[in-house]
C-alpha cells in the first residue's frame, strides 16, 4: 500500500521532555484503531528548532505544522486530519488569523528568514535511519572526495569556501587542516568537539541528535585530507540521546562500508570512537580536551606546540566543532564558490544560534552571516514576552559579552561582535529584559568561571575569585566606587596573563557590562539600589497603601510574621523582621507590594 | 540502600569485567569510571582502589581524575536525584529562586543528600532543554516552564511514591 501521510514528530531533547515519545505511540495506536496503520508513517526526527512551541508534529503532504501537541490531542488529529482531511486548526502553529490555510514550515515567520545548511536535515530526516541521510545526498561528498580528489585538492576547496570554526574562535578550517596535513607522522588524529560547554547553547546537541551522519561523513573527509585513520568524538555526558544516536549512526555507517576499513572500496581506512566528557567546562578547550581523551585530568597546556603539530598522544591532531563539521559535506556537494557566496566578506556561510531567555520563540535559528541582530531577536525570535523592554543580549557564553540596545542593528559576524566587546562564541544567545540585573548576570558568569577554572594558573584561579568577591560585595550593597576600577584593572591583567582561553576570556562578561551598563553598577555602589529588583539584600519590601485592600493574605504567608495590620486597612511590613524572601509579593493579588 | 559499604561481591566482579573490557583502550580510565559510577551510584575509595589496581595506574591518578570532573561523585546520591538547571537560559528565567526553594524544603545544600537518602540536590549546567526554561530534573523526569509555587507538589509526588513503596 502507498503511504499517503508522513507524520514527523520531533525527537529532540526538549520535545522528548514534553512527551513526544508518547505522542508517537498514540499516533501508532489510533492509526491502528482506525485501520490506517499501513497508510501512514510516523517518523521520529531531530529538532525542528522551535523548542518553545514543542512538541512539534508536522504532517505531509499538506505540511501542516502542529505545535504544543499533547498525547491527548492525537486522537483528534488522527480522526480529523488523517481520516477526513480536515486540518485541526486549533493546534496549528502561527497567528490565529492566518489559520485558514495549512501553514507549511517555510511560511512560518520563524523559518522564512532562516537558511539551513548545518541544520539542513534536522527535523527532516529520521536520524536513526542511514538511508534517509543518503537519500538527501548523504555520503555523496565523501564518495566524491575519495574517488575524484587528492587530499591537497580537498584542503584547497576548504580554504576557498572560507569556512571558519563554529566553536568559538573562528579559525579558518582549511588552514587548520593544512597545518596538520603537512606534518610527517606515523599517526594523526581527527577530533570533534561536542563538549558544548556554554550553559545556554544546544546547537551541537541538536545536530548530533538530528543529523549524526553529517558529522561522521565530514570527519572521514577530514581524515582523508590530513592523512589520518582514527577519529574521536568528545561528547558531553549530559547528552544521552545524542550519544545513543551517534553510536547507532556509526554502526550503520560501518555496515554500509562508509566507516571502518577500505571505505567505498577505495583503500581508505577511517574509524571513530566516542569519548564521554565528565562535566568539566575547561575540557572544551582544545588541549584540555585532548588531555581528557588521554584519560587524565583535563588541564590545558601551553601552546605552541599547537595540536596540529603535537596533539592527542603527541601526534598531529585537528579538532573541529560539531557545527563546523556539519557544513563540510555541503561544501563538497554544492561547491566552495556557492558556500562563499553566502555571508559577508570575512564571515562565510551561516551560523546556528540557540536563542533563549526572555524571548517569545525560544529555539534554534540558522541565519546567513551578516544578518542584523535585530532581525534575529524581533523578526525570527518574535520579540520580548509580556510587553517587557529589551535590555541586552548575551552572546559567547561565559567568554562573551552583553550587547545593549544601541548595538542591536549590528550585523552578526566574527569581527563585528568582537569590536563591541562580545564574540560569536559557539552560538548561545540569551536575551534579557528590564527585570534582569546586569551586575547579577556578570556575577553569574564569573561564578561559572570560578567554578570551572582548572586551577593550573594563578591569574585565573585567584584572579577570577577576587573579581567574584568584589561583585558579591557590590550586589550585597557593600561596594565602593573604587571597586569598579579594581574590577577593570584585575580584568585586564587576567586577560593578558592566563594560560588558556577560559581565563583569558573570563573577564569579558564583567568588562562588557561595565562598559554598557555602568549606571547600573553605580546604582548598586552609590545609591545602594538594584534597579531591576534582583539583588536581594538591596531590596526593601513595602506595601503600597493605595493599592492594599487589607485582605491579610500576605500577613498569613509571611514566614517571620513581619507583616501586621487591621483587616480592610493597609498593612505594614516591619523591616527589622523582614528576611526579603518575597513570599508576600508573590501572594498579593492586588500587586500592592513592591521591592524596589 | 543506605549502606555505604563497598557493595556486594557480585558488584566487584562486575567491576572487574568493566575494567577488563577497557584495559587495552588508550585513555580507558574515564570510560571505566563512568561505568563504575553507573554500577555503584558513586565512586567510593574501595572502588577507586579496585580500578587503580585493575588498570595498573596509581591510586593518586584515579583520585585526581575523579575529583577533577564534576560528574564523578565521592558521595552517594539520593534515590531521587533532583537537578536544577542553572544554565544561562534557565537562570535568567528564575531558576535561582527555584533552587533556593527546593533547598529550603529538603533542608540540604548543593551536592548534599537528605539523611534518609531519599533526595539529593545538585545544581547542573544546561541540559539543553532551554525551550522549557526554567527546568528541573528528578532522575529522568524533566519538569519545565516551572514556577516556585509548583515545587512543593513535585517533591510531594516523590515522597508519596516513597511512602507507597515502604
Ligand atoms: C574554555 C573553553 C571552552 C570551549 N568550549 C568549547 C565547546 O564547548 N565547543 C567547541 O566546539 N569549542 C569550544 N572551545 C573552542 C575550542 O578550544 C576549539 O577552538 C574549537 O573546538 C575548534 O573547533 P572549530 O575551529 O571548528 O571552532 C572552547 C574554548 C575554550 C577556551
Ligand atoms: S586559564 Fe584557568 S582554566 Fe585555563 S589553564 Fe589557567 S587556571 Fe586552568
Amino acid at each position: 500500500m502507498i503511504i499517503r501521510a508522513h507524520i514527523l514528530v520531533c525527537g529532540g531533547t526538549g520535545c522528548v521532555a514534553s512527551k513526544s515519545n508518547e505522542i508517537m505511540a498514540q499516533f501508532e495506536k489510533h492509526a491502528l484503531a482506525n485501520g490506517i496503520e499501513k497508510e501512514i508513517k510516523v517518523v521520529k526526527t531531530g529538532c525542528f528548532g522551535l523548542c518553545e512551541k514543542g512538541p512539534i508534529v508536522v504532517i505531509y503532504p499538506e505540511g501542516a505544522t502542529y505545535s504544543k501537541v499533547s498525547p491527548d490531542d492525537v486522537k483528534e488529529i488522527v480522526e480529523e486530519h488523517l481520516l477526513k482531511g480536515r486540518i485541526v486548526k486549533r493546534l496549528l502553529l502561527g497567528d490565529a488569523e492566518a489559520q485558514d490555510v495549512a501553514r507549511s514550515l517555510d511560511n512560518v515567520g520563524f523559518f522564512s528568514r532562516q537558511l539551513r545548511i548545518a541544520l539542513r536535515n534536522c527535523g527532516v530526516i529520521n536520524p536513526e535511519v542511514i538511508d534517509e541521510y543518503i537519500a538527501r545526498d548523504g555520503y555523496a561528498a565523501l564518495a566524491k572526495v575519495l574517488t575524484k580528489m587528492t587530499p591537497q585538492e580537498v584542503i584547497a576547496e576548504m580554504k576557498k569556501s572560507g569556512l571558519r570554526g563554529r566553536g568559538g574562535a573562528g579559525f579558518p578550517t582549511g588552514m587548520k587542516w593544512e597545518f596538520a596535513a603537512v606534518q610527517k607522522a606515523d599517526q594523526k588524529y581527527v577530533c570533534c568537539n561536542a563538549d558544548e560547554g556554554d550553559p545556554g547553547a544546544f546547537m551541537d546537541r541538536s545536530v548530533l541528535e538530528g543529523d549524526p551522519h553529517s558529522v561522521i561523513e565530514a570527519m572521514a573527509i577530514a581524515g582523508y585530507a590530513i592523512g589520518s585513520n582514527q577519529g574521536y568524538v568528545y561528547v558531553r555526558a549530559e547528552y544521552p540521546i545524542a550519544v545513543q544516536r551517534l553510536r547507532l549512526a556509526m554502526d550503520q555507517a560501518r555496515e554500509y562500508g562508509l566507516l571502518g576499513r577500505n571505505i567505498l572500496e577505495t583503500g581508505f581506512d577511517f574509524d571513530l570512537e566516542i569519548r564521554l566528557g565528565a562535566g568539566a567546562f575547561v575540557c572544551g578547550e582544545e588541549t584540555a580536551l585532548m588531555t581528557s581523551i588521554e584519560g587524565k585530568r583535563g588541564e590545558p597546556r601551553p601552546r605552541p606546540p599547537f595540536p596540529a603539530v603535537k596533539g592527542l598522544w603527541d601526534k598531529p591532531t585537528i579538532l573541529n566543532n560539531v557545527e563546523t563539521y556539519a557544513n563540510v559535506p555541503v561544501i563538497f556537494n554544492k561547491g566552495a564558490e556557492w558556500f562563499a557566496s553566502i555571508g559577508t566578506e570575512k564571515s562565510k556561510g551561516t551560523k546556528v544560534f540557540a536563542v533563549g531567555g526572555k524571548i517569545n520563540n525560544t529555539g534554534l535559528v540558522e541565519i546567513p552571516m551578516g544578518t542584523p541582530l535585530r532581525e534575529v531577536i524581533y523578526d525570527i525570535g518574535g520579540g520580548i514576552p509580556n510587553g517587557k523592554k529589551f535590555k541586552a543580549v548575551q552572546t559567547g557564553g561565559p567568554s562573551g559579552g552583553c550587547i545593549p540596545m544601541e548595538h542591536i542593528d549590528i550585523p552578526i559576524e566574527y569581527e563585528s561582535l568582537v569590536a563591541i566587546g562580545s564574540m560569536m562564541g559557539s552560538g548561545g544567545m540569551i536575551v534579557m529584559d528590564e527585570d534582569n540585573c546586569m551586575v547579577d548576570i556578570a556575577k553569574f558568569f564569573l561564578e561559572f568561571t570560578v567554578d570551572e577554572s582548572c586551577g593550573k594558573c594563578p591569574p585565573c584561579r585567584i584572579g577570577t575569585k577576587r573579581m567574584h568577591e568584589i561583585l558579591e560585595r557590590i550586589t550585597q550593597g557593600k561596594g565602593e566606587l573604587a571597586d569598579l576600577e579594581k574590577l577593570e584593572t584585575l580584568a585586564n591583567s587576567i586577560k593578558q596573563s592566563a594560560l588558556c582561553g577560559l581565563g583569558q576570556t573570563a573577564p569579558n562578561p564583567v568588562l562588557s557590562t561595565l562598559r554598557y551598563f555602568r549606571e547600573e553598577y553605580l546604582a548598586h555602589v552609590v545609591d545602594k539600589k538594584c534597579p531591576a529588583g534582583v539583588c536581594k539584600s538591596m531590596m526593601t519590601y513595602t506595601i503600597i497603601a493605595d493599592k492594599c485592600k487589607g485582605c491579610s493574605l500576605c500577613a498569613k504567608k509571611c514566614p517571620t510574621s513581619a507583616i501586621s495590620g487591621e483587616i480592610k486597612k493597609p498593612y505594614l511590613i516591619d523591616q527589622s523582621k523582614c528576611i526579603k524572601c518575597g513570599v508576600c509579593m508573590d501572594s498579593c493579588k492586588f500587586a500592592a507590594i513592591t521591592n524596589r | 540502600m543506605g549502606c555505604s559499604c563497598c557493595g556486594t561481591d557480585k558488584m566487584a566482579q562486575e567491576l572487574d569485567r568493566i575494567i577488563a573490557k577497557h584495559k587495552d583502550t588508550r585513555g580507558g580510565l574515564i570510560p571505566v569510571l563512568h561505568e563504575a559510577q553507573e554500577l555503584y551510584g558513586y565512586l567510593p575509595m574501595s572502588v577507586q582502589k579496585q580500578v587503580a589496581e585493575g588498570l595498573g595506574v596509581a591510586l593518586a591518578d584515579v583520585y585526581g581524575v575523579v575529583t577533577f570532573y564534576t560528574q564523578f561523585s565521592l558521595n552517594p546520591k539520593g534515590k531521587y536525584k533532583v537537578s536544577v538547571c542553572l544554565g544561562t537560559a534557565c537562570y535568567v528565567k528564575g531558576s535561582g529562586p527555584i533552587f533556593d526553594k527546593i533547598s529550603s524544603i529538603l533542608k540540604i545544600k548543593n551536592g548534599e543528600c537528605t539523611p534518609d537518602m531519599t533526595f539529593s540536590l545538585d545544581a547542573c549546567r544546561c541540559i539543553g532543554a532551554c525551550g522549557l526554561a526554567p527546568v528541573i530534573m528528578v532522575n529522568e523526569d524533566v519538569y519545565g516552564r516551572l514556577t516556585v509555587d509548583e515545587i512543593p507538589a513535585i517533591l510531594d509526588k516523590y515522597r508519596k511514591m516513597e511512602a507507597g513503596i515502604a
